[in-house]
């Protein structure tokens, strides 16, 4: 009976439908591309130190003077929106030990930094934390002691490790800039090498003016510096220790040497080789001194960049009757052109993250910036102007750094060089500053690394 | 003798029931015998079944992002202009490898006449590009062709991203019970909350899944990343920013649009957070 009983209970249950529900499933493939709002609490400067940081750096608040340095450059990345202090309902001598998160959800701030300022043992100490707002939680907390005089430095390191922590990626913000810069007027211009920190600060210039100088590039520790200079009136490929001042002309060429650059190990430049017309790409090892020719082509081969891995060259070449860009095994072999747009392409070199090659390209009169992939598909103009060149990328290959000219009216009078900046979506350009006219730029790599 | 007895009182109760039996199955096959299609008198004239889906008109809704109204309204006209002849060459295009291809696998588009001569300047035309920019600035015949082309490009692109779609959504369809206009107004609700981290590779596998546990209002009641071990291996940075920040959204967005009814549907709710089509650009 009692078996029935269950029979007939265990066919009701196989009968009567169930009420439950499968768990509903949203896909969620879209999303606002607006700059993150972030909060960057004034740094609390310990009130022991306060003393010593304005006998020593000459700064009232050298905690604000930090902040406003990972601010600036927060805001140049275009991927956060930095909000202003006087929105803030929160002291900073309160916000670093606990902040209220109430307070910061308030004023829309989805991130928080807060920090402290101290002077120990003659060093400035600066201790930061990177809080989720919206979680009301801690994302990052880190402390680094240097020499007062770094205080900038110290801002562009937790602004590189603020932006890793919140978009994935390295962050460029403590690396340096090397430029020529230009003074005088147009037909006689004094060009020197220049180097600044990427935000225009810190400049200090490498060569007297005495020669002309061009396409300064860094070997990937930033050390060293290779260049195109004159040497017996001939355009020869200098190298350039920064730290010592020494520099030498790299290779005794029977023609002339242009457009170097370092292999992604130090170990090699990459250069073009002029004579009787043909140009053609060699590489010469740096310790042992031995020249290889990569290229052989009765036409202009030119610019060459080495892809990340150093198995791939970059470089443009005039084959196809006009100027184009190809890609190559290091060796040489396998030569494949890769654009094919209508107009002339140059100046490539290869992302640093290794996906795409930006070039400069002149079409109708008019000078682009653009990127594609290294098989030469997804070619994007990121900006357009009247002179522009000279790409170079940021060390996370997000940015691109380049110099663009004016024109100058018929005097010769409104011409001016200067350093701009685009990121990767093309809608993020800034001009960078700089205390004179400026082209050619490199970037460095992270100083940091 | 008693056991006689009660065999034949058995029998007897037995003849009785067969006899009630056999009455009863007379009548039900009589009754179908009447009641079958051809005794009829006039065949019931049955109109079509019309499939009705009850949709529940909410606040707001987003019309571009409603990729299942758009199928069904392409299911009414006619199949083939969804499997237009433009689509083949965009699908080629999609189909090539995300990762960073390596120039010795560019064979399909450079053709270079021999193996060792640098001299790669007789190029098929069928594999030329045309930058974007160029199609949209000049206006000569060829580039007439170029922006047919695109436009062919763009259609193929668009019937290929509606078929993404609409697959995805159709696994909703027979799983999910939120209305188009409902899951519409929460998907709008969350893109705008949504910062994309744009430092993201777009090649990789990176879908963050969320579960929710709601209250009827749409407050978070708890949230749980499904796959949360993930977020703490090495090498995984990209997933973990990519999950914060799918948090973040929730957080930011709550209480979520959700429907005014049927709370026991929709209780607990699973979000997919994919960021590849942006970060494609």
């Amino acid at each position: 009976m009692k078996k029935t009983k269950l029979y007939i209970f265990a066919l009701l249950f196989l009968i009567v439908p169930k009420t439950s529900f499968g768990l509903i499933e949203v896909d969620i493939t879209r999303g606002n591309l607006n700059p993150l709002p972030i909060a960057v609490s004034p740094l609390f400067v310990e009130s022991k130190s306060v003393k010593e940081f304005q006998n020593l750096l000459k700064k009232k608040n050298i905690g604000e003077d930090i902040s406003s340095v990972v601010e600036n450059n927060l805001k140049s990345s275009g991927l956060f929106n930095p909000l202003k202090k006087e929105a803030f309902l929160q002291k900073p001598d309160i916000a670093h030990l606990k902040p209220r998160f109430e307070d910061w959800s308030l004023i829309k701030a989805q991130a928080l930094i807060t920090g402290e300022v101290k002077y120990e043992n003659k060093k400035l100490r600066v201790e930061f934390r990177l809080w989720d707002v919206l979680a009301g939680k801690e994302m990052m907390a880190l402390a680094f002691t240097t020499v007062p005089d770094n205080w900038r430095r110290v801002g562009h390191i937790i602004t590189d490790k603020v932006y890793q922590r919140l978009t994935g990626e390295k962050g460029y913000f403590d690396t340096r800039i090397i430029y020529v810069s230009e003074e005088g007027p147009k037909t006689n211009r004094v060009k020197k090498l220049a180097i600044m920190d990427q935000d225009g600060f810190n400049t200090k210039y490498l060569t007297l003016g005495n020669e002309l100088v061009l396409t300064p590039r860094f070997n990937p520790t930033n050390q060293m510096v290779t260049y195109l200079s004159y040497f017996k009136n001939l355009p020869r490929v200098y190298l350039l220790d920064i730290e010592t001042g020494v520099q030498e002309v790299v290779g005794d060429f029977p023609g002339m040497t242009f457009a170097p650059r370092f292999s992604p190990d130090g170990k090699k430049i990459i250069m073009s080789f002029a004579k009787d017309g043909n140009s053609d790409i060699y590489t010469m090892d740096l310790e042992n001194r031995i020249v290889e020719k990569i290229t052989n082509h009765p036409s202009i081969d030119t610019s060459p960049s080495f892809s990340p891995d150093g198995k791939y060259i970059c470089f443009n070449s005039d084959r196809s009757g006009y100027q184009q860009i190809y890609v190559m095994k290091s060796d040489g072999s396998n030569v494949k052109r890769i654009s094919f747009g209508k107009g002339l392409y140059g100046t490539p070199v290869w992302s640093p993250r290794g996906d795409l090659i930006a070039f400069t390209k002149l079409h109708k009169g008019k000078f682009y910036i653009g990127v594609m992939r290294v098989d030469g598909s997804g070619e994007r103009l990121l900006t357009e102007n009247y002179y522009q060149e000279a790409p170079s990328w940021s060390p996370n290959g997000r940015v691109l750094i380049f110099y663009r000219e004016t024109k100058s009216d018929s005097e010769g009078k409104g011409f001016s060089a200067k350093l701009w900046s685009i990121d990767l979506t093309g809608y993020n350009e800034r001009l960078v500053d700089t205390k004179t006219d400026a082209s050619d730029p490199s970037w460095s790599s992270l100083l940091s690394e | 003798m008693k056991l006689n007895n009660l065999l034949q009182k058995d029998d007897r109760l037995m003849i009785k029931n067969i006899a009630i039996s056999s009455a009863l199955h007379i009548f039900l096959v009589v009754i179908t015998a009447l009641t079958f299609p051809f005794i009829a008198k006039k065949p019931i004239d049955l109109p079509p079944l019309i499939s009705i889906e009850l949709i529940q008109i909410t606040d707001k809704t987003n019309i571009p992002f409603a990729p299942k109204a758009k199928k069904i309204i392409e299911k009414v006209k006619e199949k083939e202009k969804l499997v237009s002849e433009q689509a083949p060459p965009k699908q080629v295009k999609k189909e090539k490898p995300d990762a960073i291809p390596l120039p010795d696998q560019n064979q399909e588009i450079v053709k270079k006449p021999e193996k060792d001569v640098q001299n790669p300047e007789k190029i098929d035309d069928e594999v030329k590009q045309v930058s974007e920019f160029e199609k949209d600035e000049l206006f000569d015949p060829n580039n007439i062709a170029a922006l047919i082309d695109k436009s062919k490009e763009e259609l193929a692109e668009t019937t290929n991203k509606n078929d993404k779609i609409t697959q995805s959504n159709q696994k909703n369809i027979t799983t999910s019970a939120l209305t188009l206009s409902e899951e519409d107004a929460l998907k709008a609700q969350i893109f705008g909350c949504w910062s994309i981290p744009l430092g993201l590779p777009y090649n990789e596998n990176l879908l963050v899944r969320i579960k929710l546990s709601l209250k009827p209002d749409g407050t978070v009641i708890n949230s749980e990343i499904l796959d949360h071990a993930r977020m703490n291996k090495p090498g995984q940075g990209f997933y973990k920013v990519l999950a914060e920040s799918a948090l973040r959204a929730v957080r930011l967005c709550q209480p979520l649009r959700v429907p005014t009814t049927g709370y026991e549907r929709w209780k607990d709710l699973q979000l997919n957070f994919d960021a590849r089509e942006m970060l494609k650009g």
